[in-house]
């Protein structure tokens, strides 16, 4: 018999639904919610989707189960008035400056209010108005805006396996912050972004960078070059209305607009995807032959490098060393493209156009830095440049395409389904298969196999004379699994390919914010199209990336040349700078850090740390020696650890220990 | 009084008793605050990180109970019932002079000597003795401004 629910009056079938807010979504009714979403657990905290059943009362949406035969009703009086006073509640203790808010036009709050036909408040402005949290170049945060839906707590725990924010405190108290009340910096934050795009307000922001980029752009003494990320040109058609075409139409209009502001050159962050490809399935090939490392795990994403750093330091050795192509775009515009333009070195000023808001942060790592000085001087979001075009007045619908300025504008397709989960795979397969093979493997279709929408996908292919084993993931959550089970030898991989957010850099948190699903597969549906569309499918067939590999990078991938501009290192980001203090007295003495990390703790740092206790005492070294329990000192695969004074004891013994502390006494 | 080494050995064995299970963090934090009278941050990241679970998910635990302090309270801790009968019984009033006598302003709780802390309770349960003052686990009924500061007076002698 088939299940159906009476919603208001009108009969609707269901079958596996899991609440019946869904099943009234079916229904085509948009029944509002902010803390609603359906890849997140329910929460039921926001009672906007109340809707009246008969024989049950009025009972939120999102957290009943349907049950066939129910009599539903979503717009009675009361529950209109009800959702009225949680809106106006809300907008009673919140910052409501919306005029001067980045979020104006894209928040839930605006945007319920207006459509819940809310004309005056009733209730006094209670808010207390906070400092922004400025911390990171990544994101902003504003407590005075938030109202505690807890989508971007859900989002950091469930799906990114973070943890990253909180509530903190209780009732009319309750917050949503970094642990201990701290800065976002110095949590564990990895910067992907999501809580800004699944907040239903301004209370996490994307960090803007526009005002310093129209500043470079106005001092005549500069020259300012711009590239454009391949997932920017699926997303800003968002903004200005038109969605249904291939990719190549936003990218010419994007190119026209950026040059109509005053950009000196236009280039495409694809061409070195498309290096990228080349560099790193070198990397991987050579991998594969010594059998070292294994599997390679890509690094395009800056947000999943910061996760392994963080989390994962034994396999920092697995990341490929090749620069993200934002990272290649920065060592070329800033390195190579002085000589190309006739420009001097100190009048460029190096934008690019990201996805993505981790990409602000990956662009200030030291570990990218050239002697000190950072290749890009402003990342902005496609958010943002859709706020740069509306500024200058742009019709950009209406504007003309224009194509990209070379040697840095032209691409083959590969670099350009890099922003989709599996482009990358998909591009390496590419490269790899026709140079091993000789064999004619143009078809953008070829590997399509890796695409999909799974947050985990295992493919196999035969190359190299064996059976390659490929992951490729999304979903931090979903990369800890896989690491996880790499460590206890459940799977094995030869690659794999990992980005952190849902669809790839498509859905970034820098993108135009989106909520359903629909909005993400077009976008990756444009990618793909945009693929069929280039001449060109393998990264190696890019004429301008031989010519920059012949004139700078020593004539072939993994050349020393090509090390020094396009790969990268990685260091152990440590997560918690806090120890617990043993010693009694604060001496200004020979620091002695016994690591309480879980791998520590297995292996014995108890019993360590009892020898040295009691050593300290019977050799009447309390004054000289401060004795305290480090979480963690990172090194976990050498278990148990113990630093005295700046050197660390690997798999330490109460001997080796005690030497140490002898010797640095002496 | 414990030393530093002994209360940190206590939250080890703490957590062993506990097996590092993530589900008991509230019974751990109570064992925990026994220890160090109240919850230090870097115990709370060690306990953390020891359980596998965020360093804001014990926060907000940590922070959600009125039982759990994160700033170190004194030897002695008063509490002074401020429920619906202890509240109509002037309870308000013996915590003012309660507040008088220790020299604490506002946002204050705990003496600068670290002797006393001041707290208020939703309800002890004996609203048959209101107004009721607890002082170091010792329930004292039909208290009085007068009374409660006699009930300082002795300790400090």
């Amino acid at each position: 018999m088939e299940k159906y629910l009476m919603i208001n009056g009108i009969k609707v079938f269901f079958d596996n639904e899991k609440n019946i807010l869904e099943v009234i979504r079916k229904a085509k009714i948009e029944l509002p919610t902010f803390c609603y979403h359906s890849e997140l657990s329910t929460y039921g905290s926001c009672r906007l989707c109340m809707v009246e059943v008969e024989s049950m009362g009025i009972i939120p949406a999102c957290s009943t189960p349907p049950s066939s035969g129910m009599v539903i009703n979503t717009n009675t009086e009361k529950i209109i008035n009800l959702r009225k006073i949680v809106i106006e509640l809300l907008l009673a203790n919140h910052d409501r400056e919306c005029t001067t808010c980045q979020k104006s036009q894209s928040c839930k709050l605006q945007t319920l209010a207006r459509r819940l036909g809310i004309e005056t408040v009733r209730f006094k402005n209670v808010v207390r108005k906070t400092d922004k949290d400025l911390s990171t170049y990544a994101l902003v945060r504003q407590q005075d805006k938030c109202i505690l839906c807890g989508d971007c707590v859900r989002f950091c725990d469930e799906i990114q396996s973070i943890g990253a924010l909180g509530f903190v405190n209780r009732g009319s108290k309750s917050v949503v912050c970094p642990s201990f009340s701290k800065d976002l910096e110095l949590s564990e934050c990895v910067y992907c972004g999501q809580c800004s795009r699944v907040c239903p307000t301004g209370a996490v922001i994307p960090r803007s960078e526009v005002k310093e980029v129209w500043k470079a752009l106005s001092d005549k003494n500069k020259k300012v070059i711009v590239a454009i990320a391949p997932a920017v040109r699926a997303a800003i058609g968002e903004v200005f209305g038109f969605t249904r075409e291939n990719g190549t139409e936003a990218a010419g209009k994007i190119v026209t607009a950026l040059k109509i502001m005053g950009f000196y050159k236009v280039f495409d962050v694809s061409f070195t995807a498309d290096m990228t490809i080349v560099e790193e399935a070198n990397e991987f090939l050579e991998r594969i032959k010594e059998g070292n490392n294994i599997p390679l795990f890509t690094s395009c994403c800056p947000a999943w490098v910061k996760f392994v750093e963080q989390y994962y330091p034994e396999f920092i050795k697995n990341l490929s060393t090749c620069r993200s192509p934002q990272g290649m775009y920065g060592a070329i515009a800033r390195r190579i493209m002085p000589n190309v333009l006739s420009v001097k070195k100190e009048d460029l000023v190096v934008v690019s156009v990201m996805p993505c808001t981790a990409k602000k942060y990956e662009a200030r790592r030291r570990e990218l830095a050239n002697n000190g000085e950072i290749d890009i001087d402003y990342v902005i979001t496609t958010q943002e440049l859709a706020i740069m075009i509306e500024e200058s007045g742009l019709r950009f619908q209406d504007l003309d395409a224009y194509a990209f300025d070379m040697p840095l504008g032209f691409k083959t397709g590969a670099g350009v389904i890099f922003g989709n989960s599996g482009g990358v795979t998909e591009a390496v397969l590419r490269n790899v298969a026709s140079d091993i093979t000789g064999g004619e493997y143009d078809e953008s279709e070829q590997f399509s196999f890796v695409r999909g929408d799974d947050g985990i996908r295992e493919a196999k292919i035969n190359l190299l004379g064996r059976e390659l084993k490929i992951a490729i993931v999304y979903g931090l959550k979903n990369a800890r699994q896989i690491l996880r089970e790499l460590k206890t030898q459940k799977r094995k991989y030869d690659f794999v390919e990992v980005m952190a957010c849902p669809g790839g850099c498509i859905g970034g948190a820098g993108q135009p914010v989106y909520n359903d699903l629909a909005t993400r597969k077009n976008r990756t549906r444009i990618l793909y199209e945009n693929d069929k569309t280039l001449e060109l499918h393998k990264p190696q067939d890019n004429p301008y990336v031989q010519k920059i590999y012949n004139d700078y990078l020593g004539s072939k991938p993994g050349s020393k040349k090509a090390h020094e501009y396009l790969h990268t290192h990685y260091t152990y980001k440590k997560r918690f700078k806090e120890s617990v203090k043993i010693s009694e007295k604060n001496s200004k003495g020979l620091e002695v850090n016994v690591c309480f990390g879980n791998h520590c703790m297995k292996k014995g740092s108890k019993e360590i740390l009892k020898h040295i206790v009691d050593y300290v005492e019977n050799k009447n070294y309390k004054d000289k020696v401060n004795i305290a329990a480090s979480i963690c000192l990172e090194k976990c695969f050498s278990a148990p650890n113990v630093k005295v004074a700046d050197t660390t004891i690997s798999h330490a013994s109460n001997e080796s220990v005690k030497e140490a502390i002898d010797k640095e006494i002496k | 009084m414990k030393s530093n080494y002994e209360k940190f050995k206590s939250v080890c064995s703490i957590l062993e008793k506990y097996s590092f299970d993530k589900s008991k963090l509230i019974p751990i934090l109570q064992a925990t605050q026994e220890e160090y009278k109240y919850l230090p941050q870097e115990v709370l990241t060690f306990i953390s990180s020891a359980l596998n679970i965020s360093p804001a998910n014990v926060y907000g635990v940590a922070t959600f109970y009125s039982h759990f302090s994160l700033i170190p309270k004194g030897k002695h801790i008063i509490r002074v019932c401020d429920g619906t009968a202890c509240h109509v019984k002037k309870s308000e009033s013996i915590i003012e002079a309660l507040r008088k006598k220790l020299n604490l302003n506002n946002s204050q709780t705990t003496t600068k000597d670290m002797l006393f802390t001041l707290e208020t309770v939703s309800c002890l349960g004996t609203c048959g003795l209101s107004p009721a003052v607890v002082l170091d686990g010792k329930v004292y009924g039909q208290m009085t401004p007068s009374k409660a500061i006699a009930l300082i007076d002795q300790i400090k002698e």
